[in-house]
């Protein structure tokens, strides 16, 4: 595992709208049907991209001007649903790996923290300022301080909601858990002997 | 002050705390599945991990499993793929794999309770958001995604923040034909779908209290739903009735001091919560979703509220509905009784006692999918299959079916379907335009037989 402290995101971001985004929307269960996580990043978003017969329907993903974006901006409770990880691999596979939206599933933000994707809040007004912007210019650059919590945007600086955990995680190299779960062997060990059940 | 039930099993379970500020929490049972479990077994291959306890981790798969018939190598390529890779890291890392010879292969959540596994005072990790339905028993269980299926596997521990708690009490009894499953909607519906974000739901109340463990799955399966990744009710003495004699619950004496343990880890009475809300069960009528999400909901004798939001207008819009409308009458496709949410015993037993004598109408396809061979064999037993066959529904075989459509089971089209499942999501069933109704067995069984969303009490009252 070669993992690398995120401090900042530099990139252009991509319109998602509507609220509760869910990870069936994210990632359709059929896409589901793997034992590697590889090539999930075509599967985003599928079936809100491609109508019958592989129509394409114009999500904001497909549009040229949004190609390359490492932003994705969307609304409330986004990643609600399955515990699915493909929702949050499919994304990063994709090329996105900051997600800013209302809030989010706790699940999600989870998988997502664990795999370096960076979820932040900020309220309505702030995000719908963020749609306007990319709408109108799909080429401004977004600039996201993990450290300072900070996201700029549009010749404005704006304050973003980050876990504290998550942002540690981030900051010190550690957001993908298993070498410090495992640093803690023993102790697990001599909780096990306590526990009051076994099988 | 006295502590809560979660409050007490987190403090037995907690290693320590991490640098990071999260903890690292022990896991006392670990389910797994085909398919959120292939790639954290080869992530352990890949750094050269075992299992670090084995016999803390049972497996069974149900997501991608036909119910059509059990022959091998599978239809769909990419399914057998899956099946032989979980009998593959199963055998090799020496894990009880309950596959469909060993005669208890089922949906995980049903799986894991039935054998016994589940018990009160646990932690409990899947790669299933649906986990949350251990809580049932006084567990606390999370739904995990795979980089933690991983980690479980390879520690027995995850990292975790703890949670708030929020007592959500069901004063008084419930109307005739109320299930648990109206309750759990309606709480989503009153709550909102992300009104959980943060918290685990504490149920209880007198309604509660009267509801046998299968009706205390289905609602705490649902907790999730509402944003709830954890959802839990106290053990009491349908517990510990509902375990005894298990497989793999304690026998004898053993099983006397571990009631004691069980009991012992029961909220207080004068325990401390985050919030509060009380529903009257009185208040609560047959459920029916009319949206494209759990909360978006009403009451079998009202009508589509008038959208506040887009949200709101996008899901009438995909579900070719319009405000002000009843949702009875609304006529279906199909109909799907199972389900982790719907699947055990007492369902098919509920649904074939008002379905006994009735045909469904002929327009309608429906499906019967146990959620486990022992809920199979338990309902051939007591002749119930014949019922739903004699009716017109398809009797199949265990899994998680149409629930979320991965194996042949598919909407096709736009066509609409009463589920007993737990999600109406865009396009969950299968097809990419299907319409999904979120409803109580009851309630399916009478729009499979009508035709068309309707009132269960109206059809069905007086029926002994």
């Amino acid at each position: 595992m070669k993992l690398e402290a995120i401090k900042q995101v530099k990139g252009t971001a991509v319109p998602v709208a509507g609220d509760d985004i869910d990870t069936d929307r994210i990632i359709p269960a059929r896409y589901l049907k793997c034992v590697t996580f590889d090539g999930l990043g075509l599967a985003l978003f599928f079936d809100e991209r491609f109508g019958e017969g592989g129509k394409p329907l114009g999500h904001p993903v497909d549009a040229p001007e949004y190609k390359g974006a490492r932003f994705i901006i969307s609304g409330n409770n986004f990643g609600c649903g399955s515990s699915r990880e493909h929702a949050p691999q499919a994304i990063i596979r994709a090329g996105y790996d900051v997600i800013i939206a209302g809030s989010f599933a706790e699940i999600f933000f989870g998988n997502s923290t664990t795999l370096g994707i960076v979820c932040v809040t900020l309220p309505d007004a702030e995000r719908a300022e963020l749609m306007a912007l990319v709408k109108k210019d799909p080429k401004s650059e977004f600039m996201l301080d993990v450290e300072a919590r900070t996201l700029t945007a549009g010749g404005k600086t704006y304050s973003v909601g980050i876990k504290d955990g998550a942002r540690k995680a981030f900051l010190d190299c550690t957001y993908d858990s298993l070498a410090q779960l495992l640093s803690g062997k023993d102790q697990v060990k001599e909780l096990e002997a306590k526990l009051a059940y076994r099988f | 002050m006295g502590k809560n039930l979660f409050q007490k099993v987190w403090e037995k379970h907690l290693v320590r705390e991490l640098p990071s500020g999260q903890s690292q929490l022990f896991i006392g049972l670990h389910l797994i599945h085909e398919v959120t479990s292939p790639q954290a077994f080869a992530m352990l291959r890949e750094l050269g991990l075992k299992v670090a306890y084995p016999d803390r981790t049972y497996a069974t798969c149900d997501h991608i499993i036909p119910t059509d018939g059990r022959e091998r190598p599978f239809a769909d390529p990419m399914a057998e793929e899956m099946m032989q890779a979980i009998e593959r890291n199963t055998k090799e890392f020496g894990i009880q794999f309950f596959n469909p010879e060993s005669g208890a292969q089922g949906v995980v959540h049903i799986v894991g309770p039935e054998q016994g596994l589940t018990q009160p005072g646990m932690t409990v990790a899947c790669g299933d958001s649906h986990t949350a339905t251990h809580g049932a028993f006084g567990a606390i269980a999370f739904g995990i995604g795979t980089s933690q299926v991983r980690d479980v596997l390879a520690t027995q521990t995850m990292t975790i923040s703890p949670f708030k708690v929020r007592k959500v009490e069901i004063k008084g009894k419930l109307g005739e034909m109320v299930t648990s499953k109206d309750v759990i909607l309606h709480v989503i519906r009153k709550l909102g779908v992300n009104g959980g974000l943060g918290y685990a739901y504490e149920f209880c109340g007198e309604a509660v209290e009267n509801m046998s463990m299968e009706a205390r799955m289905t609602l705490c399966n649902m907790a999730i739903e509402g944003g709830a990744r954890v959802g839990y009710i106290n053990p009491d003495e349908v517990t510990f009735e509902y375990l005894k004699g298990r497989p793999y619950a304690p026998k004898g004496e053993e099983f006397e001091k571990r009631k004691e343990y069980w009991k012992s880890i029961a909220s207080d009475p004068d325990a401390e919560y985050d919030d509060v809300v009380v529903f009257e069960a009185s208040e609560i009528e047959p459920m029916v979703t009319w949206g494209i999400n759990p909360e978006q909901g009403i009451g079998i004798s009202e009508t589509i509220p008038a959208p506040k939001n887009d949200t709101m207008k996008e899901a009438l819009e995909y579900m070719k509905f319009g405000a002000g409308d009843k949702m009875e009458g609304k006529k279906i496709d199909v109909c799907f009784i199972g389900s982790c949410t719907n699947g055990r015993i007492e369902d098919f037993r509920m649904a074939a006692k008002y379905l006994k004598g009735r045909r469904v109408a002929s327009h309608v396809r429906a499906l019967a999918v146990p959620g486990s061979y022992e809920v199979k064999a338990l309902a051939e037993k007591e002749g119930l299959d014949v019922i739903f066959t004699e009716a017109g529904f398809e009797w199949r075989e265990p899994g998680c079916s149409m629930c979320l459509a991965m194996n042949p089971d598919r909407l096709k089209g736009d066509q609409i379907s009463a589920s007993t499942s737990n999600r109406n999501f865009k396009g969950r069933q299968g097809s990419s335009t299907g319409r999904t109704l979120l409803v109580s067995p009851v309630m399916a069984v009478a729009a499979a037989v009508e035709g068309c969303i309707t009132d269960c009490r109206k059809i069905f009252g007086g029926v002994k």
